[in-house]
């Protein structure tokens, strides 16, 4: 008996294998070949990886660790007046006129060289995912008391019933307008 | 007297060996219900990177993997050391990736094909340019969702092992 359930054990361990399947989930920009919509420069936050690894941000070089700093600073700015029709009243930014107006305008745009190394790319990726999912996660515990990572997860969970679910959008929907991912990834020249 | 005395230098009994069937199963049921087959073998490096605002891909249905690395240890000689993509079994030119794309999700039942997620697995030392034009011949398929699989860890560690930053 023991020899048969060992020799099933040995064939399930050399056959099968245990698979990491986690990751950052993002989308590309479809290929149209309309004309860009205009962005004001204060609107957009240029990220730029060159290839020795080094991080520039609006032409200034940063390091790893600030990056996600600067982008909460950029995209919780809300530098709109009042009375401008766009003025972000849940931001807690400094609010300064040469930076960005709204979240909702907001775009960060990374962009990398040829000689780029893939774990670099994926490090900045990480920090400016995390700096969205950290105001989004400000905003969740403010209005629902929970973390908006933690709805995402249990909206994702195949355990979740579909109403449960169909809640869970609902929240989760509020949270991304307020700020919308608008992260492009530039193709490289 | 002497039924007692053949006991007492009998020295330790052998362990009793009934339970290992028992055992055995068990660890045979474990690893039946925590692995996966797998469906290719890697001719590529793939040395994942760390990443920690992850998510997890729940649903295996709707996912097509891209292996992209240094092809491994024999195929050195004859494929270069430069980072090659595998898609399936074999090496693939980025040409071939449509294709590939267009031909796996032609396999997917329909319900699910708007939902096809591009699993991007890269080794931590392949170039930006190469991933570039992968995501180029994504796009021309319209196949838009991707992730790029990564490891749970810390992503400074990243940085450290390339050797380049700072």
């Amino acid at each position: 008996m023991a020899d048969i359930a060992f020799l099933l054990l040995i064939f399930f361990l050399v056959t099968t294998s245990i698979e990491t399947d986690v990751g950052l989930n993002r989308l590309l920009s479809p290929i149209d070949t309309s004309p860009p919509l205009p962005y004001k420069d204060k609107n957009i936050l240029l990220v730029r990886v060159n290839n020795n690894n080094e991080i520039l941000v609006d032409n200034d070089l940063v390091d790893i660790t600030d990056l996600r700093k600067i982008t909460i600073a950029f995209l919780d700015n809300g530098g709109a007046a009042p009375d401008s029709g766009y003025y972000c009243d849940y931001c807690q930014g400094e609010r300064s006129v040469s930076s960005s107006e709204n979240p909702n305008k907001s775009v960060i745009s990374l962009s990398s060289d040829r000689e780029t190394s893939y774990a670099a790319f994926i490090t900045i990726q990480n920090e400016l995912v995390g700096a969205y999912n950290q105001l989004r996660n400000r905003e969740s515990l403010k209005l629902y008391g929970v973390k908006y990572t933690d709805m995402e997860s249990e909206y994702m969970s195949p355990q979740t019933s579909k109403v449960k679910k169909a809640n869970l959008k609902k929240k989760m929907k509020i949270i991304q307008q307020r700020y919308p991912q608008k992260l492009s990834e530039a193709e490289i020249k | 007297m002497t039924k007692f005395s053949t006991k007492a230098n009998g020295g330790v009994p052998p362990v009793s060996t009934a339970s290992l069937p028992d055992i055995v199963f068990m660890l045979l049921f474990f690893f039946m219900t925590v692995t996966v087959m797998k469906d290719s073998t890697l001719k590529v490096e793939n040395e994942l990177p760390n990443a920690s605002e992850i998510k997890k891909m729940e649903k295996k249905d709707r996912i097509i993997y891209i292996h992209v690395g240094r092809p491994t240890g024999k195929y050195v000689e004859v494929f270069g050391s430069e980072p090659k993509i595998q898609l399936n079994d074999k090496y693939a030119d980025v040409s071939d990736i449509g294709t590939y794309i267009l031909d796996q999700m032609g396999k997917m039942p329909e319900h699910l094909r708007p939902y096809a997620t591009i699993s991007l697995k890269v080794d931590r030392r392949t170039g930006m340019g190469l991933i570039s034009d992968i995501k180029q011949e994504l796009r021309k398929v319209n196949a838009l969702k991707i992730n790029y699989t990564t490891y749970d860890g810390d992503t400074f560690a990243n940085l450290g092992k390339t050797g380049k930053q700072n």
